[in-house]
């Protein structure tokens, strides 16, 4: 109990608890998200996050919650949105992401009374950490992993070929609908620790090394999951030796690990020849 | 009564309405088990519409459909992996079913594809991926199969092969077999009950009965009617890949 304590008193242990919870969980959506190509739709919840933030601090709810309940709304607007409209998907997550953005840019200009950190949001402050973030970040993930893991094999046939999927008996629909809340839960739970700006970044570059390097989709996910906690403990370590900010050297040292991870194709390119 | 218990799927007059037309309307069909029913039509004329709706991808917007199918296994017309995602053959065998390698193996065996288990599936040829398709819905031993223009792409013998193992499969798995196809050629010669679309069914019946139908010549032209009619020869043997006589079937 007592070392445990200790462990957990220091600010740099928590940072890097927290971070190695959030890249586990972002490891296999990411690889959805990239698979099913929506990396522009994450960047729309994470942006329609900041309004999640703001209504919690206006009327103090938990922000976490907050966030996942507003992430969530905006997420089946647009699919709602897509099946109404004739505009294409991106100009409508365009229109979403600028215009939650903007209403909770506009409703933190309403709340002068709170001292508010709007770089925070914006790039997270995961030097900033609780136990009780820890916790959030371990129960919230341990729940969205168990899902994932029971609605795989139809989001994962569904991703490959919706058709086929449905006419199979994988029932689709409900993976979709599922996999959209998820995607909402896991920007619910890193948006204090990443920023809104800055946990796509964290979803994508991860899953984005790993498929430089695999060949089947399972390995993907293992090496993306992998990526990613490389990264956040690198990321922090390099923060804290140099003095840097915390979430962006997390992204940026992923950045280098997929910088490295394109030397391997450029080696097999080059034999190939 | 023994009949009903056949019966996989009946579509009682069915239509699908998209963006304020009818795709297709007024269709009505049954399968029965071990039997084939080809979908035959030119471009555009609602086969595949149907067989979505057969598969319940697409809801009917009219009339009644019940299907009894307890498993059903498809091979889409068209199907595009993208190239995000790392994928072998193994993988792709594994994608709607659990079933083990030597299952899997198997069912490559039967399509000739045994060689690409572990191949990443972005690099087969057209063909050959035809050919994984086709195992793949083999192996998930469904009792109602949907092929859409399964040979598409597949070598003139290659063809032969896969449409006399489809043939097989019909009376092995004792399975319903749904066929779109341009083949006539095949369509006359070995499917149960032959389907005319165009929008609607514009004729239907036993290969040799549709023939005869002035719909179909309407719709397929007199000549490829009278040189099909020429087809309806009794098979009693079969060629193997080097064009060889063999009696295999």
């Amino acid at each position: 109990m007592g070392e445990l304590q200790i462990m957990f008193d220091d600010f740099f242990t928590r940072a890097l608890i927290a971070g190695i919870g959030i890249a586990i969980i972002a490891g296999p959506l990411g690889c959805l998200v990239i698979w099913r190509r929506l990396s522009y739709f994450g960047d729309t919840l994470s942006h329609s996050a900041l309004l999640g933030v703001t209504l919690a601090y206006s009327f103090s709810f938990n922000i976490t919650f907050s966030v996942f309940i507003i992430s969530a709304v905006v997420a089946l607007l647009l699919i709602n949105l897509q099946k109404r409209t004739k505009l294409a998907g991106d100009s409508l997550l365009g229109l979403l992401a600028h215009s939650t953005l903007a209403i909770g840019l506009v409703l933190i200009g309403f709340l002068t009374s709170i001292r508010f950190d709007l770089m925070g949001l914006l790039f997270g402050d995961i030097l900033a950490v609780d136990v009780e973030d820890i916790t959030i970040v371990y129960l919230g993930g341990a729940a969205i992993l168990l899902i994932l893991y029971f609605i795989w094999k139809s989001l994962f046939s569904a991703t490959v070929n919706y058709d086929l999927s449905a006419a199979e008996g994988m029932r689709p629909e409900i993976s979709n609908f599922i996999f959209t809340l998820l995607l909402a839960g896991v920007i619910a739970l890193s948006i204090k620790m990443i920023g809104a700006l800055l946990i796509t970044g964290l979803l994508l570059i991860p899953a984005a090394i790993a498929r430089n390097i695999s060949s089947s989709p399972r390995q993907m996910v293992i090496i993306a999951t992998l990526a990613g906690v490389v990264s956040v403990i690198a990321g922090l370590f390099v923060s804290l030796e140099i003095n840097t900010s915390s979430g962006p050297s997390i992204i940026v040292v992923a950045l280098l690990l997929f910088i490295i991870s394109l030397i391997p194709l450029e080696i097999k390119g080059q034999l190939q020849k | 009564m023994a009949e009903n218990n056949n019966l996989l799927v009946k579509l009682d007059n069915c239509g699908v309405y998209k963006s304020s037309k009818w795709i297709v309307r007024g269709i009505s069909l049954e399968i029965h088990k071990g039997k084939i029913v080809t979908l035959i039509g030119p471009n555009g004329s609602g086969k595949t519409t149907s067989a979505k709706m057969i598969l319940k991808i697409l809801k009917s917007d009219e009339g009644q459909i019940k299907n009894f199918a307890s498993k059903m296994a498809y091979v889409p017309q068209k199907i595009n992996i993208d190239w995000t995602m790392p994928l072998r053959v193994v993988d792709f065998m594994k994608l709607t079913s659990h079933i083990n390698n030597l299952e899997i193996v198997d069912a490559l065996k039967l399509t000739g594809v045994d060689n690409l288990l572990y191949n990443d599936i972005h690099n087969l040829s057209g063909g050959e991926f035809q050919r994984v398709l086709i195992a793949r819905a083999i192996a998930k031993k469904p009792d109602l199969l949907v092929l859409d223009e399964p040979v598409q792409g597949v070598d003139f013998n290659g063809e032969i092969a896969l449409y006399n193992l489809i043939k097989k499969i019909c009376s092995t798995l004792n399975c319903g077999i749904l066929l779109i196809s341009h083949d006539l050629h095949f369509v006359m010669s070995a499917t149960d009950h032959v389907i005319c679309l165009n929008g609607h069914i514009c004729c239907s019946g036993t290969p040799r009965s549709i023939v005869k139908n002035s719909a179909y010549i309407d719709l397929f032209g007199e000549h490829n009617a009278t040189t099909l009619s020429l087809y309806q020869h009794d098979h009693d043997h079969s060629h193997g890949t080097d064009g060889r006589v063999t009696n295999n079937v």
